[in-house]
């Protein structure tokens, strides 16, 4: 039965898709559990709702494009609004934050009824990726290639930006400018895992792979890479058992990834539940 | 001219003076800094001393480059620093400090070569050396692979350290380096700073316990926004400055 299942080309992309957003997700997520704001993840990703929703709004009509960029704009303006918000040393960023999406969300939601598209919409909101077509596996790929080169080539001046921003604007570091970066590379990922699991689910796989790494090592790299690997792997094995268990592929990728993480915090050598108490 | 002074002149040949002139730093529209002005050279150890709130760690930041000056010039080895130099070190509050960030005791120091390296360049033998012998320098080599969460404070402070000389920084600026250290551990790194200075660098420290100044430190800084008097500690510290800039009695560690 599985062996059907892997002739049948749409299961093929969504593997390759599942495969490769894991990754490259995955590797992110890194990024994301070392700045420990996995809840401002959180917050962007209900702020692409209304950005789809404005995308239909001003087009008419729903596309992987104006919704990729619907959602893209909505999340860049409220998560860089935030920042903004945040330098002025009056309102801190997570407060910020909470403000300016739940007031999008209101929107989106306000603006949703207007819109007669409410059956695709779903879509969005929790993905199929069975259903993936040619432009999505673009945007994903584009985006997941270019977020891997930027982190890849940039990997210095992020981490000792992420680790002490105080002590790497003492070594020349453009600090702000690498705040900034991460934060539209963090959106541009979420924006790019919208087809996969859509808009909800994308927080699992943009936060769960490297909380997971993190119980099993002490070294900065094995964050992005372990990562990567445990995004992608997981995310294969989650489309292949999906239909076995007749769940969607989008939640069993969020499923499987969250198991792994409770099997590393129960049984990780080092920091597990379970683990040999030392002194 | 202390006598540490004379010393890391001759273990280099050659005068390092660090000259800040009329500098000023605003928060916004609050005043942390106003016209500070010194002048000092490697081989001392400067405390910056005041009340809190009296810009101590604004100076250490505007040196290093972190908040803007807003007026005034900052000269090291007789160039002006624009922004930042690479043979300035900062080393933050311990508190201020992420230390549950997944990264080994030698991968912090490895992080202070980046400066050499640049953001792609792979370690060469040369950064390798400059590793392990800051490692060495600060008796560091057998915690090398562990967490840094898993260091007492006098160690991360060393690592801090260790991190600053594989940057090969001659001005070391250190926020509170003494703060929450036990009475061997501070005792262990005044002894590193001595040891630091005597080899020809120049350290910087805020410095909130007036009562270990004479022993750690070589000149003084009196701080309340402005300077209130600058040069050796034995004549810097008098009991009626003391009275003047501390309203309350002097804190302790």
């Amino acid at each position: 039965m599985i062996t059907d299942l892997l002739t049948n080309p749409f299961y093929q992309r969504a593997l390759v898709t599942a495969g490769f957003i894991g990754f490259a997700n995955g590797f992110f997520s890194g990024f994301v559990v070392l700045r420990r704001n996995a809840l401002s993840v959180s917050a962007l990703s209900h702020t692409m709702l209304p950005g789809i929703a404005l995308g239909i709004f001003l087009t008419g009509s729903l596309s992987q494009w104006n919704a990729f960029f619907g959602a893209l704009f909505a999340a860049l303006l409220v998560g860089l609004g935030s920042v903004a918000v945040a330098r002025g040393n009056r309102v801190e960023q997570g407060t910020a934050l909470a403000v300016l999406y739940t007031a999008a969300f209101a929107a989106g939601i306000a603006l949703l009824p207007k819109l007669d598209t409410r059956q695709e919409l779903e879509h969005w909101l929790f993905g199929d990726i069975i259903a993936v077509g040619n432009a999505d596996i673009w945007i994903a790929f584009g985006i997941g290639a270019f977020i891997l080169l930027i982190t890849n080539l940039l990997m210095r001046p992020i981490l000792l930006t992420l680790f002490e921003p105080n002590v790497a604007a003492a070594q020349g570091v453009p600090v702000r400018f690498i705040q900034y970066l991460i934060f539209t590379l963090l959106v541009m990922a979420l924006v790019s895992s919208l087809q996969a699991v859509g808009c909800v689910l994308s927080v699992g796989l943009l936060v769960t792979p490297a909380a997971t790494v993190s119980l099993l090592t002490d070294r900065t790299s094995a964050l992005f890479w372990g990562g990567g690997l445990i995004g992608g792997i997981g995310s294969i094995l989650a489309v292949l058992v999906s239909g076995k268990f007749g769940i969607a592929p989008g939640p069993a990728i969020v499923i499987v990834l969250g198991l792994l993480f409770v099997l590393a915090y129960l049984f990780s050598p080092k920091y597990g539940l379970l683990a040999p108490k030392r002194g | 001219m202390t006598e540490a002074h004379h010393e890391c002149c001759a273990h280099h040949g050659h005068h390092h003076e660090l000259v800040i002139e009329n500098v000023s730093v605003n928060y916004r529209r609050v005043l942390a800094l106003a016209d500070v002005s010194l002048a000092t050279s490697c081989g001392n150890r400067v405390a910056l001393i005041g009340p809190n709130g009296a810009g101590k760690s604004t100076l250490l930041k505007a040196i290093a480059g972190l908040v803007p000056r807003t007026a005034g010039t900052i000269r090291w080895r007789g160039t002006a620093v624009k922004k930042w130099s690479r043979e300035f070190a900062y080393l933050p509050q311990r508190e201020e400090v992420d230390w549950s960030f997944p990264i080994t005791v030698r991968g912090l120091v490895e992080m202070g070569r980046y400066p050499q390296t640049g953001w792609w360049r792979a370690f060469s033998s040369a950064d390798t050396e400059a590793v392990d012998r800051a490692l060495e320098a600060l008796a560091l080599q057998d915690l090398q692979d562990r967490q840094i969460r898993e260091l007492s404070g006098g160690q991360q402070q060393r690592a801090f350290l260790a991190r600053a000389l594989a940057q090969e920084a001659h001005v070391l600026l250190l926020d509170e380096p003494f703060t929450g250290l036990d009475r061997n551990a501070s005792q262990l790194l005044g002894d590193l700073l001595a040891k630091l200075a005597h080899e020809g660098r120049l350290v910087i420290a805020s410095h909130h316990d007036l009562n270990t100044v004479p022993n750690l430190f070589d000149e003084a800084l009196v701080l309340a926004t402005r300077p209130l008097a600058f040069g050796p500690v034995s004549e810097i510290l008098t009991p009626e400055r003391i009275e003047q800039t501390f309203s309350e009695p002097a804190a302790h560690a």
